[in-house]
């Protein structure tokens, strides 16, 4: 079994109008070479599932997003992002906008072929009011509480970007937090990963490393090798945010054009040499907060 | 040293105090304010609150702000976005967060300004805001008490629930304390309005009715109470000895 894929190759299985959900949270751990490799593709309208950092941003930078479902887009070290909040003043996208619990809720009900999970959570605020196609459910015990039936979440596809790999899609995802990717690749038709590195099956390490698999490779479609894939994002423990970079992608909102010549339509390899190199981005700490 | 408190040295200590009673629950302030408020807390009157050190680890000493050594600090237990959904659909968790807008109901709004299909300006998203007001108590921090931030009617887009909708969280709805630059504030007034506790040093009554959007109630207008020595050495030495604390209000 090997079901290694160039980035290109992951394009033959997405079409425009087709709803992608992106691992991470903010500006961790994002797959950045595979979204990058969509804003260089002819792919277009798709709805975009994500805790969004970047990832979000340079689609919408690239016109690719018909619709959002989300609960923030934020660079962390940047609150907001720029490139999303132009296109959504513009209004440019449409946006299905919930509590991140609520869209943990969705992946999770779309993940274990439910049609919804029951919460209270969004009772009270206007994340009703804007999404009016969300219905409420009964309790058939005794309290008979009235509930939101948060929908299913289904993807077409997930992308995901994690630290180890080998050809058969064992993945170990090794910095703390493991977000919610397990559910995004649940919840998805194909799911396809970026590693950072791409070993032996020995090489994961056995009984030790399996701690780090946090979700089975039968979920896994195609793994792409892809060190430093999660630039600009950060993709602990090998390296951290690249706060400048991040800075000049923000600054770019206004005229897209400059950031776009420097380092849009490139190989992966020639991007991550457009922006310092492996050594380089690998010796940027780790944020501290 | 008390002749040169600052406001925020006055606002942190007053923050601090929303955890008072709180017991063993998660605290997480949001923000350099409410963050060194949560320490303070921890180190002060709540010992037993559980607290992150702003990634994915419960530490058992507040980590203070800017560069340390993290390889230092004290880990407890573990506390990835996952786990912190999981504690506060329990509800054992109390937030301080700043929100960009806050009304007479108590609710906040950090997802747009301006009309919802034609945002004027797009802030974060509603985060958790809906499933935190919902399931556990919040306190807010304002540094720019004003208009825009305590504003008349509504909020332009409901993102934590308010008092008005309080049945729908089985009674636990709750705002706890409202620190602001010009004084201090719950909602326990009359029908749940927001009340003034306590004026910062060289504020008026007139001066917070000026700046708020709606009407509220004047419990005291007595000066807010001064941060103890105890108080001022934790935050200048433990919590923030470089001095972050100053960049708020441009000290």
């Amino acid at each position: 079994m090997n079901k290694v894929l160039t980035h290109k190759d992951v394009l033959d299985h997405l079409e425009s109008n087709a709803t992608i959900g992106i691992g991470g949270w903010g500006a961790r751990r994002k797959p950045m070479s595979l979204v990058r490799e969509i804003c260089q593709s002819d792919i277009k309208d798709l709805t975009v599932v994500s805790y969004g950092g970047p990832d979000v941003g340079l689609l919408c930078a690239h016109k690719k997003v018909k619709k959002l479902i989300f609960g923030f887009v934020s660079l962390d070290v940047i609150p907001l992002e720029a490139h999303f909040r132009q296109a959504r003043q513009n209004k440019e996208i449409e946006v299905m906008e919930l509590d991140e619990g609520m869209l943990q809720w969705g992946l999770r009900s779309a993940a274990m072929n439910l049609p919804f999970l029951p919460t209270r959570i969004g009772f009270g605020t206007d994340v009703l009011t804007h999404n009016p196609e969300l219905k409420f459910v009964t309790s058939p015990y005794e309290d008979k509480e009235s509930f939101i039936a948060m929908p299913a979440i289904k993807l077409d596809v997930a992308l995901l970007h994690v630290n180890k790999s080998d050809e058969k899609g064992n993945t170990h995802i090794i910095g703390p937090d493991p977000f919610f990717d397990d559910l995004f690749a649940r919840a998805a038709e194909k799911t396809f990963v970026s590693s950072e590195e791409l070993l032996s099956t020995k090489e994961l390490g056995g009984k030790d490393g399996a701690i780090f698999n946090r979700f089975e490779r039968s979920l896994v479609t195609g793994v792409v090798h892809s060190p430093c894939g999660a630039h600009p994002t950060s993709c602990s423990p090998s390296y951290g945010f690249d706060i400048q970079h991040l800075k000049e992608y923000s600054d770019s909102a206004k005229s897209f054009n400059d950031y776009a010549d420097k380092y849009m339509n490139k190989s992966h390899q020639d991007y991550i040499e457009s922006v310092g190199g492996i050594e380089v981005i690998t010796k940027i700490p780790l944020p501290q907060f | 040293m008390s002749d040169s408190i600052s406001l925020a040295e006055i606002c942190i200590s007053q923050a601090s105090k929303a955890w008072q009673d709180d017991g063993e629950i998660l605290a997480t302030g949001i923000g350099l304010i409410p963050r060194i408020a949560a320490g303070l807390a921890k180190l002060t009157h709540n010992p037993d609150l559980m607290m992150t050190d702003g990634e994915t680890y419960l530490i058992s000493e507040p980590s203070p702000m800017g560069k340390r050594d993290s390889s230092a600090d004290q880990v407890e237990g573990y506390m990835s976005y996952s786990r912190v959904f999981e504690n506060l659909w329990g509800g054992k968790r109390h937030a301080m967060v700043t929100p960009t807008q806050i009304d007479s109901f108590g609710q906040t709004n950090i997802s747009v300004i301006g009309n919802y299909d034609s945002p004027k300006i797009q802030l974060l998203g509603v985060r958790g805001f809906p499933g935190n007001s919902i399931n556990h108590k919040n306190s807010v921090f304002i540094p720019n008490h004003s208009k825009k931030t305590f504003v008349e009617g509504e909020v332009d887009m409901v993102s934590g629930m308010g008092y008005k909708n309080k049945e729908l969280s089985n009674g636990i709805f709750e705002i706890k304390r409202v620190v602001s630059n010009l004084g201090v504030f719950d909602f326990n007034g009359k029908n749940n309005c927001m009340q003034l506790l306590s004026l910062h040093p060289n504020v008026s009554v007139d001066d917070v009715i000026a700046n708020t959007g709606f009407e509220i109630a004047i419990q005291s207008d007595s000066i807010t109470s001064m941060p103890s020595n105890e108080e001022l050495v934790l935050i200048r030495e433990v919590l923030d000895p470089q001095g972050i604390r100053n960049t708020i209000f441009g000290e």
